[in-house]
């Protein structure tokens, strides 16, 4: 199996996701989170965020709905029984509140073979209502015995 | 709370220390939708080869980002955060993550970050960027 280079740069559809208070509530509480801002409205207000805040890692609750027909896809033709998650990076812009609808782009950003193991390079782009960038996710997959 | 603004280059911002409990896992699965199971089901873990059920990766991500999120008391500081995963999580171990400061410049601190279970490192040459407000 060798790593099929004309899938790069294919996007599939976007996918949105509305964030709801208890959503954002159970995965607060999920990963340990004390901070206020992520559970009660009084605090997220007087710290100047217009709802209760989502954390910054709550990013992987709204884009990775995107990712799963872009990891999936046969044009990609990812082993999936030989995949692991490798890396991943979010850089993040706009916070996101309960209430906001997130809209996320995946995009096959590269793929290459290197000491005998593919790699898978995803990137995911979500915005909320207002268009401003909430986080922009490189997820990276790779698959052992190429 | 450190005062991040005065932090240099070379020293460690406040260590985080977590131990997930044998349930947090399947906790995890429902507030994030990851229901693999090599996450929740032992079982099926082992017949994997797994030594057990292990922990989401971005699960102990996320303990990166809160022990970056913490120090700066403010969820809107964490503006990057670039992580490899390597060794399992397992739960029932405590998670340490620990911070270095690489540089710190203009209300901007980079760390180098990494998260281990004793002699474990689950997650290991990460960089967070921090904005100052």
């Amino acid at each position: 199996m060798t790593v099929n280079k004309d899938a790069v740069g294919k996007q599939w559809q976007p996918v949105t996701y509305e964030v709801g208070l208890e959503k954002l509530r159970e995965y607060a509480r999920a990963v340990g989170e004390t901070n206020p801002v992520h559970l009660e409205r009084e605090a997220a207000l007087a710290a100047g965020f217009r709802e209760v805040v989502a954390p910054p890692m709550f990013c992987v609750v709204y884009s990775a709905p995107a990712m799963g027909p872009a990891v999936l896809d046969p044009e990609v033709g990812i082993n999936l029984a030989a995949m692991v998650h490798g890396s991943q990076e979010f850089v993040w812009g706009e916070p996101v509140c309960a209430g906001d609808v997130i809209t996320t782009q995946p995009r096959l950003a590269d793929g290459f073979e290197k000491d005998g193991r593919g790699f898978y390079i995803f990137q995911s782009e979500s915005t909320n209502a207002d268009g401003k960038l909430t986080v922009r996710g490189t997820w990276t997959n790779i698959v052992r015995g190429v | 709370m450190a005062d991040l603004s005065q932090v240099k280059a070379g020293e460690s911002l406040p260590e985080l220390r977590v131990t997930p409990d044998k349930y947090l896992p399947h906790r995890y699965a429902g507030a994030s939708g990851d229901f693999n199971p090599i996450h929740i089901d032992p079982e099926f873990a082992k017949a994997v080869g797994l030594p057990g059920n292990i922990l989401h990766g971005l699960y102990s991500m996320a303990q990166v980002a809160r022990a970056h999120t913490e120090a700066a008391g403010d969820p809107r500081a964490l503006r990057r955060l670039s992580v490899q995963f390597r060794g399992m999580g397992m739960p029932e171990q405590e998670i340490l993550v620990t911070s270095t400061v690489k540089d710190a410049s203009d209300g901007r601190v980079v760390t180098e970050t990494e998260a281990a279970q004793g002699d474990n490192r689950i997650i290991r040459n990460a960089e967070a960027e921090l904005e100052l407000q």
